[in-house]
């Protein structure tokens, strides 16, 4: 498996490990049969993102997507967070071998599904907003 | 326990081998002045061929074979693939289309007789990854052609009751075929005892390097031809000999199989530290047979890690391993070896081969367990699974 230097640096210091007990927006996505699964915790002010923890179950590539993920959105506007898509974490990460895209699209949607979380706790609809997170789909199209 | 310095320890050798200075020395000629191809009349050419007799003497000799029942091939996949569609090619006409085989057999032979369009039974094998002989002989029909039983396991190191599955199938006539890339060696191998037909072995698992195998196959069932072209290796495979890689082939099975009862006594002490101390970790277990295993042979698996940042983990420590877990395979679902004795995906994904060898030292080991422990403790805490697994627990 070639991965980037960056990729390599992220899995093996990832940004943001943990979890935040009081968190505004909890989003899991992925499953433990296809071998990945991440978890995201968001700490929200004033539509502002202003700290992400998150933990992750899976290959070199699903820890270095998350982590760059979480560094990606922190600090950010909800409406930034919204607008991240898997393309702008792989290549922020100076690539990933195709077999591995599908980890950077469960980064993507971890933050989504967060943030959902967040909009439900807030009394809020989600779907309008987020759109609809696929469980797992990334899984179907291998 | 101290941090010892980082070392690099090669703990892979399932995958392949280093290339020993011995067998380097042997082959070494044969890539520089004794270029000769064998089929030439002159004296360099003799060279050669000369040099190819010698090796399949010495093949034959650390199976118990005849130097005429010794073939070279490519590898040990074309060797696999070979024996079984050249002996259907050979069998179907006379009625003969059906093979049997395990559920966990190398993808070599496994893909050779799920697409080769004859009819096939997989036989099971049980949680230690052991074959019931006598499941192999409820499998044999009318019809079969070949029965095909890897010699050992390459994941998980089980070791076959070979001598007694070639039995059954001579008492049934008939070819009895297994896969010994793994087992070439590690265990003592005699074709006549064990009621072996044909056996495929391969040169870069016993420090010859990658590019050289060979197929044993008695005179009586060799398979119709795979490669067809000129006469070499009795027009039975064409190709101009890899001279250099056959001599170093017949050297490292020398070499390998000189005094294996010392090679299996000193490696499998080490292997049993190993396991011992790495089933000391919570939530670990150890797949395949405790006794009937290879001798350098760990496989572990780990709740709530995913094997490929275990191996990632471990190569920023210097240890080259592998796994089992679907991300390493490149496919979704975690090696069919694994899922064969019954482990869950979830807990397949989280597996760690270790194949140690006779380079491998007391140290090594020290190193390799020093450096496991942490590395689980690190993926465990930024692992959902493994936080379910321990909220399960509550």
């Amino acid at each position: 498996m070639l991965y980037s230097d960056k990729v390599l640096d992220h899995f093996s210091n990832p940004r943001n490990v943990g979890e935040i007990p009081d968190a505004d927006g909890v989003g899991e996505v992925g499953n433990a049969k296809c071998g990945d699964i991440m978890k995201m915790y968001l700490k929200i002010n004033g539509g502002v993102i202003e700290d992400v923890k998150f933990k992750t179950f899976g290959c070199g590539a699903a820890i270095a997507t998350s982590s760059m993920a979480t560094e990606m959105v922190k600090g950010h506007t909800i409406e930034e967070a919204l607008s991240l898509t898997n393309k702008a974490v792989v290549e922020a990460l100076d690539g990933l071998p195709t077999s591995k895209i599908h980890c950077s699209v469960l980064a993507e949607q971890a933050i989504k599904a967060a943030l959902s979380d967040y909009y439900k706790k807030q009394g809020i609809d989600p779907e309008p907003i987020v759109g609809n997170i696929g469980e797992c789909e990334a899984c179907h199209d291998l | 326990m101290s941090s010892s310095e980082k070392r690099f320890i090669y703990a892979d050798n399932a995958a392949t081998t280093r290339i020993s200075a011995d067998v380097l020395d042997a082959m070494m000629p044969y890539l520089t002045t004794e270029y000769g191809n064998p089929s030439s009349i002159y004296a360099l050419g003799r060279n050669s061929g000369f040099a190819i007799e010698e090796a399949r003497a010495k093949v034959a000799k650390a199976i118990g074979a005849k130097p005429g029942e010794i073939f070279f091939t490519s590898c040990g996949s074309e060797s696999d693939n070979w024996a079984i569609k050249g002996t259907l090619a050979r069998l179907a006409p006379k009625g003969k289309r059906h093979v049997v085989t395990s559920v966990f057999e190398h993808h070599a032979l496994l893909h050779t007789v799920q697409n080769c369009g004859y009819d096939y039974t997989l036989v099971e094998v049980d949680e230690q990854g052991l074959i019931d002989p006598q499941k192999v002989k409820a499998a044999i029909r009318e019809d079969t052609a070949i029965v095909s039983i890897m010699f050992a396991n390459n994941e998980i190191g089980t070791i076959q009751p070979i001598a007694e599955i070639g039995k059954i199938c001579h008492e049934a006539g008939v070819i009895f075929h297994t896969d010994a890339v793994q087992a070439i060696g590690n265990v003592e191998i005699d074709v006549n005892e064990m009621n072996i037909d044909m056996l495929s072995l391969s040169g870069h698992k016993i420090h010859a390097p990658k590019g050289v195998g060979a197929l044993f196959c008695r005179r009586s069932m060799i398979p119709k031809n795979l490669i067809d072209g000129g006469g070499q290796e009795g027009a039975h495979r064409a190709g101009t000999e890899n001279v250099a890689g056959i001599v170093a082939l017949g050297r490292a099975i020398e070499l390998a199989t000189a005094d294996i009862p010392k090679k299996v006594a000193r490696v499998s002490k080490l292997r049993d530290k190993l396991i011992g101390n790495i089933l000391k970790i919570e939530h670990t277990r150890l797949n395949g047979d405790p006794v009937q295993r290879l001798c350098g042979n760990v496989n572990i698996s780990f709740e709530g890690v995913e094997g490929e940042s275990l191996l990632l983990s471990l190569d920023n420590e210097g240890i080259c391993a592998s796994s089992g877990s679907a991300c390493t395979s490149g496919s979704l679902d975690p090696s069919h070896v694994l899922l064969s004795i019954g482990l869950t995906h979830e807990v397949a994904h989280g597996s760690l081969r270790l194949s140690i060898s006779e380079d491998t030292s007391g140290e090594d080991v020290d190193y390799i367990l020093e450096k496991i422990p942490p590395v689980i403790s690190r993926l465990r805490a930024m692992s959902p699974l493994w936080e379910r697994i321990k909220a399960a627990e509550k």
